[in-house]
């Protein structure tokens, strides 16, 4: 039941043109930045050979390619989330779904795996321009899998946001304007790191959660941070879908 | 399985705030009832469906549809509910068919019965020919159409229709009410107006809200009973004195009309229009028009909506037949139309 109404989200999304536009625009930036880690690299892949250790071609294009795919996407997930529910509400489709014999919470997990599975085709699309390399040479598998699943963590947390604030709100504008500045938020909460030396603020950043993966450190708690996030924003969206019907 | 509660409302009220909505509604619906919702602008008649439908959680009272209480199994009693709302649900961008699909599979019947339950919904909906057109691209009424399909794929026991009429065309409108005539052959129809011929054309059993208040709760025909009144319209060319005609056998009241013709008023039982020709012909008043009327249910709906304090009353008066009460008001019927339904308007939430 989840499923159908995910694979209806989905399906409604690609209808859009919007989809598209998304993903070849995201794809278009994120393939030039690729093709400049390369430059880069050949740049200095002569004094890299020099330097002891393993220090190839995965830490300086594929880290930095998906550290930059995280910040275009922190821009991008809002344009994509805002219509989830604000464009039910608007075009009174909601009582669709709640008039038919679902609960509250499958409704939001289908929303939500609907959106996190676009995520996810736009981050294989990403990834595998990383993996083209593999045409000229060797990477470092351990280090990929591990920044890509960092960014599967992080967009999972990105979608949740998303959705609740377009639960929100009848405006996608404002439903995409708030969740950006809610993620852009929880990314800068690393910033007090500068003040008084930390504190619970920097622990609660994206940011700092996001970065191990990238360096290929895989923790646990940074796991389980996000998926509390993630378990967070879901828990509320069914708080306030529910409220549409106590409410009034 | 004839005549089952497939519905029943106890206590059912809704508060907006300080605003109560819907006030104490308690009824039911038996199997194969088309139970015309009526009341003006504003009296509730949304909010008792999307209740009815668990879009909206009641501040009090139980619905149990059929026998499964809403609040304490709401995906059974879902199931049984089939729900238009006042705007059909429906996605601009999918086409006909790939609309009702989703419907199905959100009404949980298995995959291989999705096929013929959307065939069956799109044939008694008259949509056979539009399934591979875009749902934004039809007409107001198809679009209506599309969502009494959705409302029906599943087969509910129970179908809930919000101004199923609204915004349609004439013959858009005749359709429809067909549909939801042949509809209530087979399921229980709730349906949301404030048209009155609607509810008389298509209705069984009828139920007047105002003000968030169950005014009259009648079957078709109580209602058809209540309509024949005993009032005739005669015009003389030699009006004669009121007096001579209040005497004959049978008459209760007499009054002027517009247009110098009489109104007479006569106990149901005993029809003075023979008396009252003889003594025409007799006295040389020269008859030139008999008219026996008939109450509209406009007339009875004015009656019971009418804004005064004593509903409860009114509504106690007119459950039994007879139009005594609301006869001699009549006439003012033009002036106090349009007071009614203003103050409605005016308190929308």
């Amino acid at each position: 039941m989840i499923l159908t109404i995910a694979h209806h989200e989905l399906r409604r999304l690609f209808l859009s043109p919007l989809a598209w536009t998304i993903l070849a625009v995201v794809e278009f930036i994120l393939a030039w930045m690729f093709l400049q880690h390369v430059e880069s690299f050949l740049a200095i892949q002569s004094q890299l050979l020099g330097m002891a250790g393993d220090y190839g071609v995965t830490e300086v294009v594929a880290t930095p390619l998906l550290g930059n795919a995280a910040v275009v996407l922190l821009l991008v997930v809002p344009l994509v989330s805002m219509r989830l529910v604000t464009e039910e509400r608007r075009n009174k489709t909601l009582p669709l779904l709640f008039s038919a014999p679902l609960s509250m919470t499958e409704i939001v997990l289908g929303k939500y795996l609907g959106l996190y599975a676009f995520l996810l085709m736009q981050l294989l699309l990403i990834t595998l321009m990383p993996l083209s390399l593999l045409t000229g040479g060797g990477l470092d598998f351990g280090l990929l899998a591990s920044g890509v699943l960092g960014l599967v963590l992080l967009l999972g947390g990105f979608a949740a946001v998303g959705l609740f604030m377009s639960t929100l709100t009848q405006h996608q504008t404002v439903a995409a304007v708030s969740t950006f500045g809610v993620l852009l938020f929880f990314w800068l909460l690393d910033w007090a790191r500068t003040g008084n030396g930390g504190g619970a603020l920097p622990y609660l950043s994206l940011l700092n959660h996001t970065e191990p993966f990238l360096k290929g450190v895989f923790d646990t708690r940074d796991v389980v941070y996000h998926v509390l996030f993630i378990a967070t924003f879901l828990a509320l969206s069914v708080r306030r879908l529910d409220m549409d019907r106590l409410g009034g | 399985m004839n005549h089952e509660n497939l519905l029943q409302v106890e206590g059912l009220s809704r508060f907006y705030g300080p605003l109560q909505a819907v006030k104490n509604i308690s009824f039911e619906v038996r199997q194969g009832e088309v139970l015309g919702f009526l009341g003006p602008n504003g009296a509730g008649k949304t909010t008792t469906m999307q209740m009815l439908t668990g879009n909206l959680a009641p501040s009090q009272g139980r619905i149990t549809v059929a026998g499964h209480d809403l609040l304490e199994d709401p995906r059974a009693a879902k199931a049984a509910i089939g729900y238009l709302p006042e705007q059909p649900p429906v996605y601009r961008e999918l086409s006909v068919n790939e609309y009702l699909d989703y419907c199905a599979a959100l009404n949980r019947i298995e995959r291989g019965k999705r096929c013929a339950a959307r065939d069956v919904a799109k044939e008694k909906c008259g949509l056979t020919d539009v399934g591979q057109r875009l749902i934004g691209n039809l007409s107001k009424g198809y679009q209506q159409r599309v969502g009494i399909a959705q409302a029906i794929i599943h087969l509910p026991p129970v179908i809930i229709l919000d101004e199923p009429t609204a915004g349609l065309d004439p013959i858009q409108i005749r359709e429809i009410r067909h549909l939801v005539r042949e509809l209530g052959k087979e399921h229980s129809v709730i349906l949301s107006t404030h048209i009155l011929t609607e509810v008389q054309t298509v209705c069984n059993h009828v139920q007047i809200i105002n003000k968030g208040e169950l005014v009259l709760n009648v079957s078709s025909d109580d209602l058809a009973q209540r309509l024949q009144l005993s009032v005739l319209t005669v015009r003389f060319r030699n009006t004669p004195d009121i007096g001579a005609i209040a005497t004959l056998p049978g008459v209760k009241n007499v009054e002027h009309s517009e247009g110098g013709s009489l109104r007479v008023y006569h106990e149901p039982s005993a029809d003075p229009t023979e008396a009252l020709v003889q003594r025409s012909v007799e006295q040389h008043w020269g008859l030139a028009a008999l008219i026996p009327q008939r109450a509209s249910l406009e007339d009875i709906f004015l009656e019971l909506t009418r804004d005064n304090n004593t509903h409860s009353e009114t509504a106690a008066t007119h459950t039994t037949p007879g139009m005594e009460e609301v006869e001699p008001r009549r006439e003012q019927r033009p002036r106090h139309g349009q007071v009614p339904r203003e103050a409605e308007s005016g308190e929308r939430p």
